[in-house]
């Protein structure tokens, strides 16, 4: 086996310095009635070709995103990542490294973290950002567990243009909780969530662009908000977006929460993925995760080091702010060095370019018969209403090559008022053609 | 350019790069990218689109960005450069205890880029991702396989969130029952912290069962801290002392018997991995790092993977999405009834991760993976042989499993603590040990060496073990407590760092006056 260094004499010559006859003499604190007493049935080692032609063999039954024209998004988006990051992400030494907690080894990734906490902090226009969480949705629910503790109140207001899967991962994770206010779906960008702000409300969780694509008023929610003594979530599943709207930080959020993977990361069917946390500075010790800080080695060199973690498991145990370890370290990487490749003049021009190319798709949407735009607002994400359930209309799509959409009542099944609304984004990687395509295709369809 | 009294530069701007200080040639000195870079540069072209701000309702960014840019070759020096300052387990053996820090096959990699797994988004109408869902009911063939377990939920993003998913279907199994007086987890001193983290996460109560003076939990212990209240019993086995417990059927058995459900913390599942089945043993529930068995890399902190599988009682409290077998192919479940427990991320979960980890489990086979972990228990058990006259053993009653565990009693009088000790490995080529860890030993070492490590290597690692603690003894203690010297790094201030966060960088003072 390729893996495995040990010839037969080897382990032979082990077993001896230890002194053991065999090999399950080492097992033998193993229940007899528990060791090895069943055949796994699984196949025998293999060689590399065979397992590469399985696997491609897999792969070759998905239809990927290059494939044909493409507008999915809802929070997992389509962006061209540049040779250069995969290339440094597969560096051995940041490929294979373990979490830095011996910091003297282990600069490199301590300096990109240090690095990618600055750039997600300028990013959102925050005080302060952590060194990953999983995803944007597991974060949501760290954020509204974190107000939670600020505030010392309970009651949370979800928005209805949250990502309906966020939605439900903080409906899990905050299980039998009556004090969590999640608003119905509004695909309009209908306000809704200033009138159940009250004095008992830990936070409200405003998404912009909106789940549907729409821009919300975040300093006007950050008013309400603040009025009462509530804190505003902002969550935002489209990274990109902040190269073209204004800084959360600057409009008055307190926890600002996102989905990384649009920088750096590719689609992979939903992970691993990149969970952005930013914070003002007076509520770091409330904020989950690793968190990298600058000091000082005993030579008096600039040097950096994982901090703040009296808040973490590892040393509080039940007491820990949250129970996460692992995160997304080398994802995180991957987002560094693509935003270190675009700087803020190309990610300036990435997200105009986004917003161009979904001002085309709009404006070739909105011509189609049986096809009406919701978004008077937009990123590079809208809401279309069709004449036909949106369900199967994307299969017939599909089915002709394209990839046209989300259909929202995928992710809301039991809101019979959203069943013919389709969520399309466009990005850089969308062309005059696949538009044209798009168009020409649901004329047809909805005739 | 000027320096500050840290080694600083102190100027700001794409002109400081070639006079930053450079350490040596194999030690770089990187400076930060805010130091090298600037807001105009950028190594990615893209045309520059005139937009209309009619659709962004009075939103644009105000704000300025701020954030530094560089070319493509700067850009891949700036990296590289501070790639060189990383330990990894491609360049020296990590002898992590818990941490399984073994082999990452490049195959995998390779694998896991192939665009039908890639490019393809999650959303995706399921016709069109088909080869992904047979991807994943292949990998839960063989993890429930592996384990003799009725279920597998595959989304948990992490170790720790797959905990918080097992505990979380506990939960909603005893709810359903009508059982939610049920408000404490028992949860053994030795474990991991983020067991009782999760349960505490979950408003469980936690209550610690002590260890016996052999290393393994108090059976009795258990038995008495049984009652109607008690929800579930986080265990780990093989336990964090590397010891297998012996007597985790009569455990289970008890804990069933009160009417609780058994959580297994599978970190250690290396140990026995086509070896034993934990099913056999009694478990509801373990989590699967596939970044530590099944070899997905660490990454420097992530992304793992931490699959969860269910007996057949906890099975229908799994979480969404699932596969399930369609009438036209395979099905995505993406809904479940009021009560289940739900969704605990966004999407599928880790898929990268589930194409790198069947990869691994195809290239080993079933023979392959029990081989591996009989090569890992033959590596500690071999370090515990090499070493235990050097070194002192907590627990010498049961052979090791995947671990080797020292106490730091051999180090009494010496004045070097464990910390010490572990950082003159650093100097000696090694990534310390997990040290002070678990908490039922005093000072304690854990030594995970992994399949991966050639019989040379552990020859060369107990060398140098034993050297040191010679030296330790010797009275050498300025060798351990000024360690490590040949690092990139002196030991770091970490009290300086916690007591006055620097979280970010700072455009320097002297800059934004020469601005202004």
């Amino acid at each position: 086996m390729r893996y495995l260094p040990h010839s037969d004499a080897e382990r032979a010559e082990m077993l001896g310095v230890i002194g053991a006859a065999n090999i399950d003499a080492l097992f033998s604190a193993v229940p007899a009635q528990a060791l090895k007493t069943f055949d796994l049935g699984l196949p025998a080692h293999s060689p590399e070709f065979l397992v590469e032609a399985h696997m491609k063999a897999l792969a070759a039954k998905n239809h990927a995103g290059a494939d044909g024209p493409f507008f999915l998004g809802a929070g997992a988006y389509r962006h061209h990542v540049p040779a250069t990051v995969d290339h440094l992400i597969q560096r051995s030494e940041f490929l294979t490294a373990y979490t830095p907690y011996q910091p003297e080894i282990s600069q490199g990734t301590l300096q990109m973290l240090f690095e990618f906490q600055t750039q997600v902090a300028k990013l959102t226009g925050m005080d302060v950002a952590n060194a990953s969480l999983y995803d944007g949705s597991t974060g949501t629910a760290e954020a509204v567990l974190m107000a939670r503790r600020l505030t010392k109140r309970s009651k949370v207001v979800l928005s209805g243009g949250l990502h309906p899967h966020y939605r439900d991962v903080v409906r899990a994770y905050l299980k039998d909780d009556a004090d969590l206010v999640c608003l119905g779906a509004s695909p309009e960008g209908q306000g809704d969530i200033l009138d159940h702000i009250d004095e008992q409300t830990a936070a409200i969780v405003v998404q912009t662009p909106d789940f549907y694509g729409h821009l919300r008023n975040l300093q006007a929610a950050a008013d309400a908000a603040h009025a009462r003594g509530a804190l505003l979530i902002v969550v935002i599943t489209e990274i990109v977006s902040l190269g073209l709207l204004e800084a959360p930080g600057a409009l008055g959020a307190d926890i600002v929460v996102a989905e990384g993977q649009s920088i750096g990361n590719a689609l992979n069917f939903g992970g691993p993925y990149l969970g952005l946390m930013a914070t003002r500075k007076e509520f770091v010790r409330q904020m989950p995760g690793r968190l990298c800080g600058e000091t000082v080695d005993a030579q008096g060199q600039r040097g950096f080091v994982l901090t703040l973690s009296t808040r973490e498991q590892h040393i509080r145990r039940e007491k820990a702010t949250s129970n996460i370890c692992t995160n997304s370290g080398l994802c995180a990487l991957a987002f560094s060095i693509h935003m270190a490749l675009l700087g803020e003049a190309g990610f300036t021009r990435l997200a105009r370019l986004n917003h161009a190319n979904a001002c085309k798709l709009a404006d070739a949407l909105a011509a189609v018969p049986g096809v009406e735009l919701l978004n008077s607002t937009f990123f590079n994400e809208m809401t279309v209403r069709t004449s036909q359930p949106a369900v199967d209309l994307i299969e017939r799509l599909a089915a002709r090559g394209i990839l046209a959409g989300v259909p929202v009542s995928r992710l809301e099944p039991n809101d019979a008022s959203v069943d013919n609304l389709i969520v399309l984004a466009a990005t850089e990687l969308t062309t005059d053609r696949d538009i044209a395509t798009l168009c020409a295709a649901l004329t047809e369809e909805l005739q | 350019m000027s320096m500050n009294n840290q080694g600083r530069p102190t100027g700001v701007g794409h002109s400081s790069y070639a006079a930053a200080e450079a350490g040596s040639a194999l030690l770089p000195n990187e400076p930060l990218l805010f130091e090298i870079g600037d807001t105009e540069h950028s190594g990615v072209d893209l045309p520059d689109v005139e937009i209309s701000t009619d659709r962004l309702g009075g939103y644009e960014r105000k704000t300025p960005l701020d954030l530094a840019g560089l070319t493509e070759p700067e850009a891949m020096r700036h990296y590289v450069r501070m790639s060189r300052l990383n330990h990894s387990i491609d360049s020296g053996m990590y002898p992590l205890g818990s941490c399984t820090m073994k082999h990452n096959p490049r195959l995998n990699e390779k694998m896991a880029r192939l665009p039908g797994f890639s490019d393809i988004h999650p959303l995706q109408p399921v016709s069109t991702v088909q080869g992904a869902l047979e991807l994943m009911e292949e990998l839960s063939h063989w993890l429930m396989t592996l384990t003799n377990t009725a279920a597998v939920a595959l989304t948990p993003k992490a170790g720790a969130h797959g905990e918080l998913l097992g505990m979380m279907a506990i939960k909603a199994a005893q709810h359903a029952a009508g059982q939610s007086h049920r408000t404490i987890v028992l949860v053994p001193e030795s474990a991991h912290g983020t067991n009782p983290a999760t349960a505490a996460f979950l408003g469980y109560s936690v209550k610690p069962i002590p260890a016996r003076p052999d290393g393994t939990v108090d059976v009795q212990a258990v038995k008495d801290a049984l009652s109607p209240e008690v929800a579930a019993i986080m265990l780990t086995n093989p336990n964090t002392c590397g010891l297998f417990e012996p007597q985790v059927i009569e455990i289970a058995q008890a804990v069933h018997a009160a009417g609780a459900f058994f959580y297994c913390d599978g970190a250690n599942f290396n140990a026995i991995m086509g070896v034993v089945r934990p099913g056999d043993l009694g478990i509801d529930a373990m989590h699967i790092n596939l970044h530590k068995t099944f070899s997905t890399p660490h990454g420097g902190g992530g992304p793992g993977a931490g699959p969860v599988v269910l007996s057949a009682a906890l099975a229908p409290f799994a979480p969404v999405p699932f596969v399930r077998k369609g009438q036209n192919g395979l099905a995505l479940v993406e809904h479940t009834e009021a009560g289940a427990l739900g969704r605990v991320t966004a999407f599928q979960g880790q898929m990268g991760m589930y194409v790198r980890a069947l990869t691994y489990m195809l290239s080993h086979g079933g023979d392959g993976l029990a081989q591996a972990a009989q090569d890992a228990v033959l590596n500690a058990n071999y370090i515990k042989a090499r070493l235990q006259h050097a070194f002192s053993v907590p627990f010498g009653d049961y052979p090791t499993m995947h671990e080797a565990l020292f106490d730091d009693s051999f180090l009494a009088g010496t004045g070097v603590t464990t910390l010490d000790f572990a950082k003159a490995l650093i100097d000696e080529g090694f990534h310390p040990m997990t040290m002070y860890f678990p908490l039922v030993v005093h000072g304690a070492m854990l030594i995970e060496p992994t399949e991966s490590e050639s019989k040379q290597t552990l020859d060369r690692f107990c060398d140098v073990m034993e050297e040191l603690a010679a030296d330790a003894k010797a009275g050498n203690k300025e060798r351990f407590t000024s360690a490590p010297s040949k690092a990139p790094r002196r030991r770091l201030d970490e009290t300086r760092a916690a007591r006055s966060p620097i979280l970010k960088w700072e455009r320097p003072v002297e800059t934004l006056k020469a601005a202004e």
